[in-house]
């Protein structure tokens, strides 16, 4: 047991720090805001080809680096800190997993040595429930041949416009759900871009419109498919919360540099035992947040590995819970008090508060709400434990 | 990062688990559960007993060095340890001042001779040790101490008053801060002292709790005497060695608190199922808040006791009171909660309460000792996010 980073992922930590520091600053988010994609597609290739980031924990096998979760984890923690405005987090935390935890071997060869060498994007398309998770109701996928076609709409797909390749989540006649990988420029898919409240991650709509897909196209094996979606989403979830810790970071490390200048009444407004006793319960929100989703992420590890530790990997449910409610809480808790802690110009546009409080909010909500996620804690502990 | 344990360490495992399963058997067997937070003035003598077979088991210690002579068990092992001990209801510590304060304090600050008088009875669970700090004007505010101390010959004399002193009335020994320099004020001039408790110039006065019962006490200091050698450090040092001490209050075992804080939850939970309240979607909420907090505590620990151990608190160290006491608190209040109209009734006469009742009324503690939660939060705004200091 030895729950502490170790010196080659305190490496890749620094220098992600780093990288993102200058690469990821206030100018370029906004930039990439503005621009049509929404990411900047030469700093992606950097990140891609200099830093091999999409491919971090594919196996070497399928072209990737061959590390693990938990370093991808790393990542995403400085990722949130300098709100990175990416493909990465629906390439490479929602479509990558669905590939590697299907059992489809030919698309695993077939799509993964380009999605770690970035030269494609992916994302996956589901319908979410009201509580941020997968509603009953999918896209059809109905027998055509000896292939499906598919029809229906996601509403809100993350990088839905950009993504070269589409996961997308349907459910067959027999109603269970059933899960392909479908190029986006195939016949019969219609997507739109949406404007949204957060301006640094992209959503589409996407249509399905008779889009006729081969039975090789399916991630898994018969009656799997819902099993399989639940848990992508749970890594994912994981993964968010990893971003969300860095991210709630961030808005107390700007909260103090700023209120540490600031001064009313003759002093700073850091000194103050109402602002500090503030900053002390952010600060410990943040620690357990960040405990949460290391540990969280430790176990995702365990899930997506053919050899991980059987009895860490049956935590998966639990550890996601509970570190997607803490993480979420917490950077949105800590994004408010950034605002009200810069007074006025904590509503300009002009400072940063109100980017991390849009990415909080939009993370809530995204991959479960912290209620929903709790209550699924709840029946995991009062109705699933003798 | 790893956070699963080793073959070798879960062979530890069994082992502890057996050892506490052969043992907490015969006069030791009313003790499980017994004797934690709420529950300490139970069972002092039988308590006792069982810390002195606990020590022919090689238990105490663990991880103090070889040295000084503990066992210097790797952190997963003790953590183990702590966790199986808890697991098993093992009772409520009565050695755990000694062992968790007093000792590694003298290991640290005190002299060769002061290790081999103090360390061994220790160890061996023949003496037991209180914490004299706090006084009616000095509590936050601990430079505020006014007992006093003086060199007459071969002894110290000690007057003054502490107060809130936990188990005084059990103790063999107590470490008290007091004042060697007349007229100084502040952490200046201020000296740490180890004292026999069997005198008759200190007097133990018990206090009554909100619970009803008393483990905590006055103790009137008039001409008390220890010898000239019984001083740790040199006279002034007081302040920096009683500021050690707290941080040797957090250690491994939080980890053994939390498995206490577990079986507290277990039986809410069992309750819940029982009467109802799991069907109640707020309850549930709460329950499921409670279940992520505890986790989480227990994450926190696991942080804080990998990586480098040079002795530095890092913030995940910092906030860990504040952290364990914020939850624990609230879990007293959830525990009545569920039990609903039945959290009013006693289970006797005069003030009999049941488990839940006093972990609801204890609890009220947790955020007040060792630091309130005003006190943390002044610590981790200065020290770890280096806000300006309150005036002082
Ligand atoms: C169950 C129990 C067991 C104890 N056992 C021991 C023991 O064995 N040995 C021992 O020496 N002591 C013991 N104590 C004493 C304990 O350490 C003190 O109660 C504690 O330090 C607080 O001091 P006080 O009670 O004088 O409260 P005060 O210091 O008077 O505080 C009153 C309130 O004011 C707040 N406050 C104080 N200063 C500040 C500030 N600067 N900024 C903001 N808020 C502030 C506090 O947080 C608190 O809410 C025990 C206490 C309890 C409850």
């Amino acid at each position: 047991m030895d729950f502490a980073l170790s010196d080659e992922q305190l490496m890749i930590q620094e220098s992600a720090a780093g990288f993102l520091a200058a690469a990821s600053d206030s100018a370029a988010v906004r930039a990439a805001m503005a621009s049509p994609q929404g990411f900047d597609a030469q700093l992606w290739r950097q990140i891609a080809e200099e830093l091999c980031w999409p491919g971090l924990m594919i196996p070497e096998q399928y072209g990737g680096v061959g590390l693990g979760f938990v370093e991808q984890a790393i990542l995403l923690e400085q990722m949130g800190q300098h709100l990175l405005c990416s493909p990465f987090f629906a390439s490479a935390c929602l479509a990558t997993p669905a590939l590697l935890l299907g059992d489809n071997e030919a698309l695993r060869q077939h799509w993964l040595p380009e999605l770690a060498a970035g030269s494609l994007t992916a994302t996956l398309a589901w319908r979410e429930s009201r509580d941020g998770w997968h509603a009953a109701e999918q896209p059809r996928a109905t027998r055509n041949g000896d292939g499906w076609r598919l029809d229906g709409i996601y509403g809100a797909v993350l990088d839905g416009a950009s993504a070269d390749l589409l996961i997308v989540a349907t459910r067959d006649d027999a109603g269970a759900l059933r899960l392909f990988a479908v190029p986006a420029n195939q016949a019969g898919i219609r997507r739109q871009a949406l404007p949204t409240l957060d301006q640094t991650r992209r959503r589409a709509r996407i249509e399905l419109d008779g889009v006729a897909v081969a039975a090789e196209q399916c991630l898994h094996g018969d009656g799997s498919g819902e099993a399989l979606l639940d848990k992508v989403l749970q890594v994912a979830a994981i993964a968010l919360a990893c971003e969300q810790t860095g991210a709630a970071q961030r808005t107390l490390d700007l909260t103090l540099a700023y209120i540490g200048e600031r001064k009313q009444f003759g002093r700073t407004i850091a000194s103050f035992q109402a602002i500090k006793h503030r900053c002390a319960d952010l600060m410990l929100a943040i620690e357990c947040a960040r405990s949460a989703s290391y540990y969280a992420a430790c176990v995702a590890r365990e899930a997506l590995v053919e050899d991980g530790d059987a009895n860490l990997a049956g935590q998966l449910a639990e550890a996601c819970a509970i570190a997607k409610s803490q993480a979420s809480e917490t950077f949105m808790h800590c994004a408010e008090e950034s605002i009200q802690l810069h007074g006025g110009v904590g509503f300009t546009w002009e400072y940063d508060p109100h980017l991390y409080f849009k990415r909080a909010r939009a993370s809530e909500q995204l991959l479960g709400t912290p209620s929903w996620h709790r209550e699924r804690l709840a029946t995991l502990i009062l109705e699933s434990r003798p | 990062m790893k956070i699963g344990f080793g073959t070798e360490d879960e062979a530890f495992r069994q082992e502890v688990a057996h050892w506490l399963e052969q043992h907490l058997q015969g006069e030791f067997e009313q003790l499980r559960f017994r004797g934690g937070p709420g529950d300490e003035h139970m069972f002092p003598e039988e308590r006792k007993a069982w810390e002195r077979e606990m020590a022919r088991g090689g238990w105490i210690g663990l991880g103090w060095s070889r040295e000084c002579g503990g066992r210097g068990l790797s952190i997963s092992q003790q953590v183990i340890f702590h966790e199986e001990y808890a697991r098993a209801g093992g009772p409520g510590r009565m050695g755990h001042i000694g062992e968790g304060l007093a000792g590694p304090t003298i290991a640290a600050f005190g002299t060769d001779e002061q290790k081999r008088r103090f360390l061994p009875g220790i160890l061996e669970g023949r003496e037991f040790w209180c914490q004299g700090y706090s006084e009616p004007g000095a509590g936050s505010d601990l430079a505020g101490v006014k007992t006093r101390a003086r060199l007459e010959g071969d002894r110290w004399l000690i007057n003054g008053q502490k107060v809130w002193t936990s188990l005084a009335h059990e103790s063999d020994w107590c470490f008290v801060i007091a004042r060697t320099e007349p007229g100084s004020v502040g952490h200046k001039g201020l000296s740490f002292f180890l004292v026999p408790m069997h005198q008759a110039n200190i007097r133990v006065q018990p206090i009554k709790q909100i619970t009803g019962t008393s483990e905590f006490n006055e103790v009137f200091f008039d001409d008390a005497e220890t010898a000239a050698d019984n001083i740790v450090g040199a006279p002034g040092e007081g302040w920096k060695i009683a500021m050690a001490l707290l941080g040797f209050e957090r250690g491994v075992s939080t980890l053994g608190q939390q498995m206490l804080f577990q079986n507290e939850l277990d039986e809410i939970v069992r309750i819940a199922k029982a009467n109802g309240a799991a069907a109640d979607p707020m309850l549930r909420q709460r329950l499921a808040r409670a279940w992520a907090g505890l986790r989480t505590l227990r994450y926190n620990s696991l942080r804080m006791l990998s990586g480098p151990q040079n002795g530095s608190l890092r913030p995940e160290a910092m906030s860990y009171k504040l952290a364990w006491s914020t939850w624990h608190v609230e879990l007293g209040k959830l525990a009545m909660d569920v039990l609903g109209p039945q959290a009013e009734i006693l289970d006797g006469e005069p003030y009999e309460l049941s488990r839940l009742q006093s972990l609801f009324l204890f609890t009220r503690s947790d955020t007040i000792y060792g630091g309130s939660n005003e006190i943390q939060r002044n610590i981790i705004a200065e020290r770890a996010l280096g806000m300006p200091r309150e005036p002082r």
